[in-house]
């Protein structure tokens, strides 16, 4: 999944950061240059390793100019992910884009049920905005991949479940969307599976209700992203990612309007286009 | 030749079976030539005799099997402890037993500070002691409004700072939601920072800037003064993260003509892939010498009781806490334990809980299987919860155990109160079930966690004493034979170093513990104030007067 993302950054500057490199396999045509705890991968992203102090290694990649624009963790396979998004939210400088849990769809029922680590992976299931949903491919039917789902919802309620194959999730399920002033990205969706909606004549609204509804709302929506104005004319800027959601207040003036990502033919149309107008 | 010296004692307890005591004791090159009475030391030809330990009694100098250097650093920065603790110099500061008196020992220290912009650092504030008393960032601005001032706590997890520190740090706002950062009625935090992540940020405004697994010198220096004070020979730093910079420190004032302590540092298992570690480690240990024995492995399995982070099996924790946190994934444990067997490199598992230690033993069994190796001594650190069973199978596997007894009378009322409760806070760190297993046993201080002092810890397995002075697990105690052997030969065999330490007699390096008193002769309650006079390492007399 990290090198799927690495060769779709289309012009992110993406830091990967890992406890030790020997645990994450960047594809060889993707390094450029090879430093002790610093690997330059293609396209200005970078890959450092943590080794045991990850607030340490974070301000240190503060400090680079210029900073990148994502940071995505790979924590140990035994971290609670939880735990470490709630040591970002203290960083300055960082923003949580959300908590995506990688679920082998082939292992992660027994895993759940095993003596020493069962608690562990519920528990990091339960701490997910994005579950990837990972390897369908490798079950038999759809009816075997909709029933690991349904078990993923139910011990994540308020995860967001994505499947995928080879790690082929879209750049903006994973980090973030951008938002749909932003300049067009190359390859949007990386993967077919995937589609988006924007949604540029949003209806007045209270930003902090709109997103909630977003996050939590039947909607099929994973991640949305928009830029919008109150009854008093002010700017906002709201996200969701699963059933997080934020809105404030934002120095941009032109209204963007709102982008929605979700999985192909699950995004609700016509209950979206009621809460934020048409959609196109 | 050269010279031989035949030193007399009052009495000299060699922990070698086949002659347990002497009156001289004869060193040639570092070594001991014999153990005996002056004429049969004088068959060997010319010998010196020196009296000067005449009215001491002399043991094996003792080994200390689970500490860190880190200790000697943190002296660097002012005791705010519960207890009495003497520092590297000799000097014992008494414990701090309110807010009030930890504040005046802060200012007092801050009053001779030159930089203006210098922080003042504290460490060792144990607020359990007082009621769990709250100390916040008010207490601290008495002491300073235009320094940064932050004192670490006992259990390592938690940080006390003050205004000007959380204004450095960039902390002083409004809007944290964070349960590691509580916030005053104002909105702001309120100083206290729980857990490494929170304290990060705010560390090195404090003074606390490096990695406190590294070992610095100055650090270093003061870890073999308080050896020295302690009659303790050889000394495990347990972990270091070993970059090339601190081995060479290392290497060099290890080496110095006067270093008087033999090093054993063992390598943090994170940072490295695990074939990376393996391959580091065993080049690593090429470079070792007598007094720096480099080429060992740590790994940290789970967390601590106390902090209910330690894995536990059924029934859990006492209070109703959810079970803790594993700090290696099982296959990732599975996988060093495998290269570690096949490379011949030995590694000391940390487990506190009953589940993290039934891992250890569980992973360990195929692993062996796999890379037979008959005397892997891989140790079980802490093991402070293992079962009649764990340890029976733990003697099976070839392991060793390094049981924790100190912590006994620090927490001991607190896991029989809160966090295991009564069973199995009567049977924690269980020397006697341990021993009757066959299973060789040392036991630690973990200093800085306890303060580092080996005849404290024989007592503390020998009574069985917690801080409210009750006996906690009358039959798990050990005779004082016993406790005098674990921290000796016993902490020396979980180092592979029983050939060489851990006994006075013949072919063995010159390192005594010299006392005031004979540990076997006073009441075992007396065990732990018996004056040590300082020691000898590889012939090298270094007494504690003069250090």
């Amino acid at each position: 999944m990290v090198n799927h993302l690495l060769r779709h950054a289309a012009g992110r500057r993406i830091a990967i950061l890992v406890n030790e490199f020997g645990d994450l396999p960047i594809d060889e045509d993707l390094i450029e240059a090879e430093g002790e705890d610093m690997i330059a991968i293609s396209g200005g992203c970078i890959c450092c390793s943590f080794g045991s102090d990850l607030t340490a290694a974070l301000i240190k990649l503060s400090e680079l100019t210029p900073p990148p624009d994502h940071v995505v963790i790979e924590a140990s396979g035994v971290a609670m992910p939880g735990t470490v998004a709630l040591s970002i939210s203290i960083l300055p400088g960082f923003a949580l884009s959300g908590v995506v849990v990688l679920a082998d769809g082939e292992w992660v029922q027994a895993q759940a049920e095993d003596d020493y680590i069962g608690d562990t992976i519920l528990r990091q299931l339960s701490d997910a905005d994005v579950i990837v949903h990972s390897k369908t491919d490798l079950q038999p039917n759809q009816r075997a991949i909709e029933a690991v789902e349904s078990w993923l919802q139910a011990m994540a309620p308020n995860a967001k479940i994505v499947p995928t194959v080879q790690g082929r999730v879209p750049p903006e399920i994973v980090l973030g969307l951008t938002g749909p002033t932003a300049k067009p990205q190359a390859s949007p969706h990386a993967d077919a599976g995937y589609e988006s909606l924007t949604f540029r004549e949003i209806p007045p609204c209270v930003p902090e209700d709109l997103a909630r509804k977003l996050a939590i709302g039947s909607y099929g929506v994973i991640r949305a992203k928009g830029f919008l104005r109150d009854a008093e004319g002010d700017s906002w800027v709201i996200q969701t990612v699963g059933r997080r959601f934020e809105a404030h207040r934002d120095q941009k003036s032109e209204l963007g309007g709102v982008v929605c990502i979700g999985r192909r033919g699950a995004l609700e149309v016509g209950t979206l286009q009621a809460l934020l107008g048409p959609a196109g | 030749m050269s010279a031989t010296i035949a030193y007399s004692a009052k009495k000299i307890i060699t922990m070698n079976p086949s002659r347990p005591e002497a009156t001289h004791v004869a060193v040639r090159d570092g070594r001991i030539l014999g153990a005996g009475s002056l004429s049969e030391l004088q068959t060997w030809g010319d010998v010196t005799l020196d009296n000067r330990f005449a009215d001491k009694v002399l043991m094996p100098g003792f080994v200390e099997g689970h500490a860190h250097v880190m200790e000697g650093s943190l002296w660097r920065k002012v005791y705010c402890g519960w207890f009495d603790r003497a520092d590297p110099d000799g000097k014992v500061w008494s414990g701090v037993k309110s807010v009030d008196a930890f504040v005046q020992r802060l200012q007092a220290a801050e009053a001779k500070l030159k930089d203006p912009a210098a922080a003042v650092s504290g460490w060792q504030l144990d607020p359990i002691y007082m009621g769990n008393t709250t100390v916040t960032r008010a207490d601290l601005d008495r002491v300073s409004t235009t320094r940064p001032v932050g004192v670490l706590h006992a259990s390592g997890h938690i940080m006390n700072v003050n205004t000007k520190a959380l204004e450095l740090a960039g902390m002083l706002k409004t809007g944290y939601n964070h349960p590691g950062i509580p916030l005053g009625t104002d909105g702001l935090p309120t100083g206290e920072l729980k857990g490494p992540e929170v304290m990060t940020p705010v560390s090195p405004f404090v003074g606390f800037e490096r990695n406190l697994l590294d070992a610095d010198e100055v650090g270093l220096r003061n870890f073999a003064k308080l050896c020295v004070r302690t009659g303790t020979t050889t000394i495990t730093d347990l972990a270091s993260r070993m970059d090339e910079d601190t081995v060479e420190m290392m290497l060099r004032v290890t080496g110095e003509p006067q270093y008087p302590v033999r090093l054993m540092p063992f390598r943090f298992f994170l940072g490295l892939s695990a074939p990376e570690l393996v391959e580091a480690v065993a080049t690593m240990k090429k470079r070792a010498t007598d007094r720096l024995r480099l080429g060992q492995i740590k790994i940290v399995v789970d967390g601590s009781i106390q902090g209910f982070s330690a894995r536990l099996r059924w029934p859990g924790y006492h209070n109703g806490a959810p079970n803790g946190l594993w700090y290696i994934a099982p296959e990732h444990l599975s996988e060093l334990l495998h290269l570690a067997l096949e490379a011949g490199l030995q590694v000391h598992t940390h487990t506190n809980g009953d589940q993290a230690t039934q891992l250890v033993l569980e992973k360990l069994a195929p692993a062996l299987q796999a890379h037979p190796n008959p005397d892997h001594r891989f140790t079980l650190q802490h093991c402070q919860l293992a079962d009649a069973a764990q340890f029976r199978l733990a003697a099976k596997l070839g392991m060793c155990v390094n049981l924790f007894a100190n912590h006994h009378y620090y927490w001991g009322d607190e896991h029989y109160n809160l966090t295991v409760g009564p069973d199995r806070a009567t049977r924690m760190n269980a020397c006697r079930t341990a021993l009757d297993s066959g299973l060789p046993m040392a036991i630690h201080s973990d200093a800085p966690i306890t303060p580092l002092s080996p005849l404290f810890t024989a007592w503390a397995a020998v009574n069985r004493i917690t801080v409210s002075g009750r006996v906690q697990g009358e039959e798990e105690r050990i005779e004082v034979s016993e406790a005098l052997y674990a921290i000796t030969m016993g902490a020396a065999y979980t180092l592979h170093l029983d050939g060489e330490i851990g006994s006075i007699e013949t072919g063995k390096r010159a390192d005594f513990a010299v006392l005031e008193a004979d540990p076997t002769a006073c009441d075992p309650m007396e065990l732990k104030d018996i004056p040590v006079w300082g020691t000898v390492q590889g012939g090298r007399i270094f007494p504690a007067a003069e250090l």
